[in-house]
């Protein structure tokens, strides 16, 4: 296991960020962190990166324990941000070049690498121009390639996609699937499920500072169920009741009631006949396809079909 | 690892020429205006160039602190001290960078500023051994000035707040024996101009570059310098560290 966190909990004066999170990464896999803002999800990375101290636990990278041995740690991670920390005023090989002289390349090698890199995340034509002249897929390409200088064995991303529009998001997908290849072990954060899903091998989900769901993108789809239910209502007590008969997250501005669901008209039969015998009526049903909020309303609120 | 930080501050102030131009160029014209319209009506004893140049220099500084903490708060705000922090390298050693860099910015500024005094009247009568010890003393007074602008650019919540410094540093000089003798101030504003750091060294400076008796003031200007020096890098190291643990 090139990542190991028992017991992480860190806490900052009364608020509790993470609360006795337990992680397992294998080495040359992808692992998704996955839950909304605030989770803690940025709170892991920056421990796992030394940058932040945990409160208590244990967290080995690498083999090495970051607390005692930071440096070593930092000798075979690297990190990309949530926001591109790429220098705007220098160009694209500047900066490439300035990693690898602070990882110690001499000055021809650190030329090569860049030169590599520059070609592999397809930078060559900017190569030579000042980085604020980027596109934001570029900067966030750019970074990646920072993070690679030195040829890491563990790359923390956190949310390495967000605010990209779907073009630079595909592209960026791309890159990180071309690194999954040659063998790196990968732990990114990400909020979009189907982010998480296209790249990741094995899911945790993170809620309030505490692991809710560890499993593979298959398992935790059939823990979720598929289809989330919406049930509309045409006053608030209406949904009260509802939601006390058979469960599931109120929705109260919209009165609707939300219940995770298989999707099948077996399922579908069963609410509504509980509903009814209560006397409760529903003025509509819609089901739809499951998005980050269903498998929390399904994970947090323990409700299944 | 230290040389490549401090080539990439150089390089980023020279990629940011507005700034630079502005921390010459104003000084510049404060001593022009300061030579041309105030200083005929100001009696210092001898040619008003002679007396302003050392003021000048040290008025540059202030900028180059300026300049300073607000890189500083540029890096800290935008994830670069991320970034470099978890690399195997001495995160500190960013802010080294951006004071050698600032350093170098002024060694330039002075440059430029002692070649247009000459151009304007200034006759130095240094010895190379004084020229050596008002440098020495300038760049002592320097590197004090930037670690402290690096301790203010690490807490600023933004480069907007970092650049608050620059008031202090750009006020203080004419509170000192900069522009006007302070024996022309009225009492409680002659207390602070003689009582404050930057009046020694401009005295001394001066002393040293145009003959001006220096006496004691000569020490008291090593020690508030090589004091500063020590408070303002203890200060950037301390705050730094508290800073980034978290």
């Amino acid at each position: 296991m090139i990542v190991e966190v028992e017991g992480l909990r860190k806490t900052y004066g009364s608020a509790v960020v993470l609360d006795g999170v337990d992680l397992k990464v294998a080495e040359g896999s992808v692992f998704g962190l996955l839950g909304p803002n605030g989770a803690g999800k940025t709170t892991t990375i920056r421990i796992l990166s030394t940058l932040s101290r945990a409160t208590s636990g244990e967290v080995r990278v690498g083999g090495f324990d970051v607390r005692r041995e930071p440096a070593k740690v930092r000798g075979v991670i690297s990190l990309t941000g949530q926001y591109a920390a790429v220098d705007d005023e220098q160009t694209g090989r500047e900066n490439l070049v300035m990693v690898a002289r602070l990882m110690r390349l001499a000055r021809p090698a650190a030329r090569r690498r860049a030169d590599e890199l520059l070609e592999r995340f397809d930078l060559v034509d900017a190569a030579d121009r000042r980085v604020k002249t980027y596109s934001g897929g570029m900067r966030r390409r750019l970074d990646l390639a920072m993070s690679l200088v030195a040829g890491p064995r563990v790359i923390f991303l956190d949310e390495p996609t967000s605010g990209l529009d779907p073009v630079s998001r595909t592209t960026m997908w791309d890159a990180i699937a071309d690194l999954v290849r040659t063998g790196t072990t990968i732990f990114l954060t990400t909020q979009y499920l189907e982010e998480a899903d296209r790249l990741a091998d094995r899911i945790v989900l993170l809620s309030k500072g505490k692991v809710v769901a560890d499993g593979t993108t298959d398992a935790l789809k059939s823990q979720v169920g598929g289809d989330r239910l919406d049930l509309h209502f045409d006053d608030r007590s209406a949904v009260e009741r509802a939601a006390a008969c058979v469960g599931g997250h109120v929705f109260a501005e919209r009165l609707v009631l939300g219940i995770a669901s298989d999707g099948s008209a077996a399922h579908l039969h069963h609410v509504l006949d509980s509903l009814r015998q209560n006397d409760i009526a529903v003025l509509r049903v819609s089901s739809h396809r499951p998005t980050l909020d269903d498998v929390f309303i399904a994970l947090t609120a323990g409700v299944a079909a | 690892m230290t040389l490549t930080l401090i080539g990439r501050s150089v390089r980023l102030t020279r990629r940011n020429p507005d700034t630079l131009l502005m921390s010459i160029l104003l000084p510049l014209m404060m001593m022009a205006l300061y030579v041309y319209v105030f200083g005929g009506a100001i009696n210092t004893g001898t040619a008003y160039i002679n007396y302003v140049v050392p003021g000048t220099i040290v008025l540059c500084t202030g900028y180059g602190a300026t300049s300073t903490s607000m890189a500083v708060a540029d890096d800290m705000r935008k994830g670069m001290i991320d970034r470099l922090r978890s690399l195997p390298i001495r995160g500190f050693a960013v802010l080294t960078g951006h004071v050698a860099a600032s350093v170098t910015r002024n060694a330039l500024a002075t440059a430029i500023v002692v070649v247009a005094a000459v151009a304007m009247g200034f006759r130095p009568s240094a010895s190379v051994a004084d020229w050596v010890l008002a440098m020495g003393l300038l760049l002592l007074y320097v590197l004090a000035l930037s670690w402290l602008g690096a301790a203010a650019g690490v807490v600023a919540k933004s480069v907007e707040s970092a650049s608050v410094l620059s008031f202090f540093m750009l006020f203080l000089p004419y509170l000192s024996s900069a522009f006007v003798p302070t024996h022309t101030m009225p009492a409680f504003l002659r207390g602070v101009s003689e009582h404050q750091p930057i009046t020694p060294v401009i005295e001394t400076v001066r002393g040293l570059l145009t003959g001006t008796p220096i006496g004691s003031t000569g020490w008291v200007a090593l020690v508030w310098a090589s004091g500063l020096l020590l408070a303002s890098f203890t200060l950037a190291t301390w705050l730094y560290r508290r800073r980034t643990s978290d």
